[in-house]
Parts: C-alpha cells; structure tokens; sequence
C-alpha cells in the first residue's frame, strides 16, 4: 500500500489491521496448494483499494468482530465463527470483498489451473458435443399441442 | 419546442430497435429517444480482470443496487421477486443470456385450451412470419427438428454442447425426457458483421465480442443507416394530449438536464412492462386523470414476471466452469398442461453451465460448503469447474392485483415518480417452482451430481416484466386491440413487453420483437387510415 492511500483511505489503521487479520482467518496461505493467504501483501492492497465504495459497510461489519489483535490464534477464529453466526448479512460483505481480490490473483488462478487473464480478448475453447445424442429425441412425435 | 416528426420512439430496447427499423423503410421522419447511452463493449466486465466482481456492481441486473446515472429507481419492496434490466442503447437485451425460444401455438390460446387467463387476439400463425423476419435480424442459433416446436430454420449452427451439456443430455435421455438444443441469439459463425462467439462465458453482462444479439449491434445500425435519428440521454417524463384527445408529443429531459417538448404525429412506447405502464400513469391530464391510454383501468395491472427456480448441480469431475455461452441445451417435457400435476401451464428448462472462480467461492461460502480456514481450499477445489446450473422458467399468470403504480414519495434523479411494484407469487407458480426443483434434482441426480443446490424462486430474477398495457379486442378488457394501438388514444401505440396477454413459459425477447414487427407491419399497411 503507498503512502498516499494510507494517509487518504477511509479504514482507520485498525481497522485495516483488522480486516487483514480477518482475511488471513477467511482464507489462510496454503502450502499443499501453493496459494499464498488473502492478507498476502499484493492481495490485501487490491482489497484496500476495492473497499472504497463500501467503506462504511466494511468498517461496520470489523466493528461487529469486536477487536482480534489482542486475541491468539484460535480466540481470534473463534471471534469470527461468532460473527459468521450472529451476523451473516455483515459476515456476507467481507466474504465478498475478500473473495473477489483473492481470487483474481494471478498466483491463485494459476494454482487453479486457470490462465490469470480476463475472458476477452481470448476467449476459450468448448467441445461441440456428441450431436447423435439428439436421436432419440428427433423420434419422437411431437410436444406441442396444436391451438385453435 | 422542436420540428415535428413522424413518429416518436420511447425506448432503444428489444422493441423500440425492432419497430424503428420496420418503419424506416417508409422514410417518416423517426425520432427515438433513450434514456440512456450507447453501450460501450471495451467497458464489458469480461475485458478486465475484475470481471466476476463487475458483473455485480455496474453491470449486475438491479437498477437500484447498480444505480447507474441511466437508472430510474423502482419500489420493488413488496415484491419477492426484484426487477432485472439495464438501460441504454439495447435495453434489456445487453444484458440477457440471449436464450431465444418461441411461443408455443397453446400459449396463445390458454383460455380456450387450459381454461385460464385470456387467449390473445392473434395467434402463432399470425406471429410466425415475424418470429423469422426477427430471427434473421438478431441472427439466430439453433438446430431444425425440435418435436417441441412447428417447424423453424435457425441462421446458424447451435452453441456447443460442451462436458456440461453433453452429461445433462444423456441425463435427459436416460429419464426420457425432451432436450433440444437452445435457439440462441448468440452467433455461432460470423453473421452481419458480428465477430463468432469464443465462448467468454458471459453473456449476460455484456457481450464483448459482439457475438451476442444485442440491439445495438443488430438492429440499431441498420435503422441508423436507413434514416431513423436515436438521441441517448433522454428521459421521458410524460405523453401530452391535444384537445382531440391524442398524442401532441412527449416532455422529456435531454442530458443537460434542460426540459424539451418534442411534438409528434405518432408515439410509439417501448419502454418495457414497468416503463411503459409508469410514463402512462405520469401522463394526466384533465381528460386523462387517470393516466394516458387508461380508461380500461387496466394500465399497471396484471405484472407478470417469469417465476425461476434455479438447480445447480456438483459433480465429481470438471465440467466446462465459466467457458462457453450462457445458452446450451433446453428441455421443454413439462411445457405443455398435464392434468395429472397440481398445477396448469408448465415450464421450460433450460441449462447455462458454470460459474467462474469468485461466483463459486461466494455460492459455496453462502451455503456452507466452503469454510473460512483451513479446509476453505480443499472445499473450494470440490466445487470449482464442477458446478453446472440450469433453471425452470415458470410460466406466471395474469392477476389484477400483481400492479405497477406510481410511488407516492420515490422520484428518480429529474423528478419523475418511480414506479411501485406490488407482486404475489400465485400458488400455481409456487407448485409448478416445486415440480421444476424436483424434477431437476431428479436430472442433476441422474448426471451424476453428488450434491444438489436450489433455489426458488430466484429473487433477483426479474428479467421478464410483461402483461401491464396487454392486448385486446375489448376496450374494457385491454389497453391496445390487436395490432398494438390504444383503443383510447388513436395515434399511440405500445410494442414492448407490456402487451402479453399471458406470459408462457419461456424468455419474451423473440415474442416481443415479433410482436414490435409485427404491430409495425400493420402502421405500414394502414398508414392511409392509420388514425380511423
């Protein structure tokens, strides 16, 4: 995150430190996978700079957590297994802001097998089918009543 | 004030595209005014790597979670069922899958067959030549032979089966059940200067490469070219009367924002079942208190959506994930009225694939399927690529209290009072969502699907708004007779979505550009007496 954005972005520092906190709970680095965590550094700045618009929900929804930088490990999954139960609108908003920046991450899509580009201009490729399977459909009579 | 013009478009969507290039050939002076913009396709989500997070904020369906500048708020609260749309050069067809189903004959003639609704003052036959002019138009993909259908010759050859299609194809066939592939408006080889599809997988938020039939890449630059004038940033407010009762013009906002009167000879609404039903009610006068077109009382009512309930099925195997059109196959064995089920009319399926990375972490995060930590990858990975979904498309019926009014207090960004929507979903519809979820559990089940996710009805799934100004032959029973004039108003006419007697139960788009081409057809033939 550069400096400006620090200075200028809606979250307050805790809150920030909050929601990298949270994400890291949400979505943990995997070594089996070979998936970094979503409060890996280039990650979490996409998030930083994705909450703008839903700031208030955002800080809203890390209020309801209740504060986690004081809390071990499993106090702090326990805190958000809390909040995904009594909260799940709230719960909802953070999925959705995590998620999204995690899962366009170019080391992510490509530990799914994915290549890491849009859809366009590329495109991609999709097997035409079996076409003989329609056969035994084209013998049947027809479905469509006639109408007066 | 500004030169009169021959005829006066509301609406750039499926219908106002539709009826403007028909009447071109006549060479009137024709005017459409949108209220919104030319879509501009290098802006489509799928351009971009945020393309799953785009296609639900400035290019979801709901105007009012999207609340583009174009947008128009609507009061959907008392709705179960909340409205899809988009404005803009295009209308709802930027947006949609682009699946491209006919009506069947019966589905003109409920009344008569199944001894509910109405039947409609024309029928199958009357629309048949429309649906083909429309479908060379839109340039349509598909296969000849459905046992479903009367014969029809789609343009090009049908979208791919695909991993998915092909495992819910021989589910079909294994339970014996009708499957066909989908008419779809997406192009399956070069057609009229659009590029061939390359399976993006996202149809329904915009078609980057043009493959898919949206007005503005289809009809719009024929009409242009043939003389019609289309100004975007134009909102609407009202129709204004003359002394003799008929259309003088409409007022509307032009993109500055300036108040404009715009006189025409004829007015032709195009504005969709919520639209057109509101720019009437806006349009009182002293001998229209009740709104323009409206002595039948029956501007507004009986909304009709097409109730949807979504089957997503989780298999084993990858199948094709977010690649290939939002269009694949169809089965229309529950189309037709079985008196052995507890419900009349039927329903369509149709089957639109997968989901991308981020759809699939927030399904699987929604229902409990993916955890947060640890096990959130191994769980991830039993879903992704492996989901495909298809959805029943319930016909609804006709009701008078299903209604589009006017909010007393919720007025768009000039001013104008919002519409109001309040919806019931009949019991009819909730047993025919029931019959669709278990018989397309039943499908999932036999494709091989471990595990099943449903949904119904699908709340943001209000992409078909019909029936609010529907036709007739009865003054006291319809707002326009037969060929799409007010019975009120003489030189008025409606051609979107509003005039459906009954919804049937499959997509409107192709029906209600037959039905613009068809009420075209007739201005033409009549233009001598047009007014009688």
């Amino acid at each position: 995150m550069t400096d400006q954005i620090a200075k200028d972005h809606p979250l307050s520092p805790d809150a920030r430190e909050q929601l990298r906190i949270v994400a890291g709970i949400m979505i943990p680095a995997s070594e089996e996978f070979g998936v970094p965590g979503a409060d890996d550094e280039h990650i979490f700045g996409d998030m930083l700079r994705t909450l703008v618009p839903i700031a208030a929900m955002v800080s809203a929804a890390l209020a309801a957590i209740g504060p986690l930088e004081p809390l071990d490990q499993a106090a702090r999954c326990a805190a958000c297994e809390r909040f995904q139960a009594s909260a799940p609108t709230m719960a909802a908003v953070l999925v959705a802001l995590v998620a999204q920046c995690y899962y366009r991450d170019a080391r992510v899509m490509r530990a799914l097998g994915m290549e890491p580009r849009p859809p366009f201009p590329k495109g991609f490729e999709v097997e035409q089918g079996d076409w003989s399977l329609l056969d035994r459909v084209r013998a049947r009579p027809k479905l469509y009543r006639d109408a007066p | 004030m500004q030169d009169t013009v021959d005829v006066l478009i509301i609406g750039a969507g499926a219908s106002g595209a539709a009826v403007a290039w028909s009447l071109a050939e006549t060479r009137m002076r024709i005017v459409c005014l949108e209220q919104g913009e030319w879509p501009n396709p290098a802006r489509y989500p799928s351009t971009g790597m945020d393309w799953e997070a785009r296609a639900m904020t400035e290019f979801g369906f709901n105007p009012n979670r999207r609340a583009n500048s174009a947008d128009y708020p609507i009061n959907e609260d008392n709705s179960p069922i909340k409205i899809a749309n988009y404005n803009g050069v295009g209308g709802g067809t930027v947006l949609y899958a682009g699946h491209f189903p006919r009506f069947h004959p019966s589905d003109f003639r409920v009344r008569s067959l199944d001894g509910v609704a109405d039947d409609w003052p024309i029928d199958y036959a009357t629309l048949a030549p429309y649906y083909g002019e429309n479908d060379r138009m839109m340039g349509i993909s598909g296969l000849a032979g459905d046992p479903a259908y009367p014969p029809k010759m789609p343009m090009m050859p049908p979208v791919p089966l695909g991993k998915a299609g092909t495992k819910l194809a021989k589910a079909f066939n294994a339970l014996g059940w009708h499957w066909w592939p989908s008419d779809s408006a997406v192009a399956t080889t070069d057609y009229d200067g659009r590029a061939k599809c390359i399976n993006l997988g996202h149809c329904l938020h915009g078609c980057a490469q043009g493959a898919k039939a949206s007005t503005d890449v289809t009809y719009w630059p024929h009409a242009i070219r043939a003389g019609v004038e289309l100004r975007t940033r134009c909102r609407v407010r009202e129709i204004a009367t003359d002394g003799q009762g008929r259309a003088s013009g409409v007022v509307y906002y032009d993109r500055d924002g300036k108040e404009c009167f715009q006189a025409a000879e004829v007015v032709i609404l195009a504005c969709n079942g919520i639209g057109t039903p509101r720019i009437l009610l806006n349009s009182t006068s002293a001998r229209f208190p009740n709104g323009l077109a409206n002595t039948s009382g029956l501007v507004g009512k009986n909304l009709m959506f097409h109730p949807y309930a979504a089957i997503n099925g989780i298999f084993e195997e990858p199948l094709d994930g977010h690649r290939g059109p939002s269009n694949c196959i169809w089965s229309q064995e529950f189309y037709e009225t079985d008196p052995k089920r507890d419900f009349v009319r039927g329903y369509t399926f149709e089957i639109s694939r997968g989901r991308g990375p981020l759809v699939t972490a927030l399904t699987g995060m929604s229902t409990g399927r993916i955890p947060w930590g640890e096990d959130h990858h191994r769980a991830f990975r039993r879903m992704f690529d492996r989901i495909t979904s298809m959805v029943a498309i319930c016909e609804d019926l006709p009701e008078m209290h299903n209604t589009v009014t006017l909010d007393p207090v919720l007025k768009d960004a000039h001013g104008i009072p919002a519409p109001k929507l309040d919806y019931t979903l009949s019991e009819n519809s909730r047993r025919m969502l029931n019959h669709g979820i278990e018989r397309g559990t039943e499908v999932m089940k036999a494709a091989g699907a471990y595990d099943v996710i449903t949904q119904a009805p699908i709340e943001f799934g209000g992409w078909h708004l019909m029936g609010t100004a529907r036709m007739g032959t009865d003054p006291d029973r319809s707002v326009v007779n037969e060929w799409g004039r007010s019975h009120d108003v003489k030189n008025l006419f409606i051609v979107d979505g509003s005039l459906f007697v009954t919804s049937a139960g499959v997509n409107p788009t192709s029906t209600i550009q037959a039905l613009a081409l068809y009420v075209a057809d007739n201005i033409k033939k009549r233009l001598a007496n047009l007014f009688d």
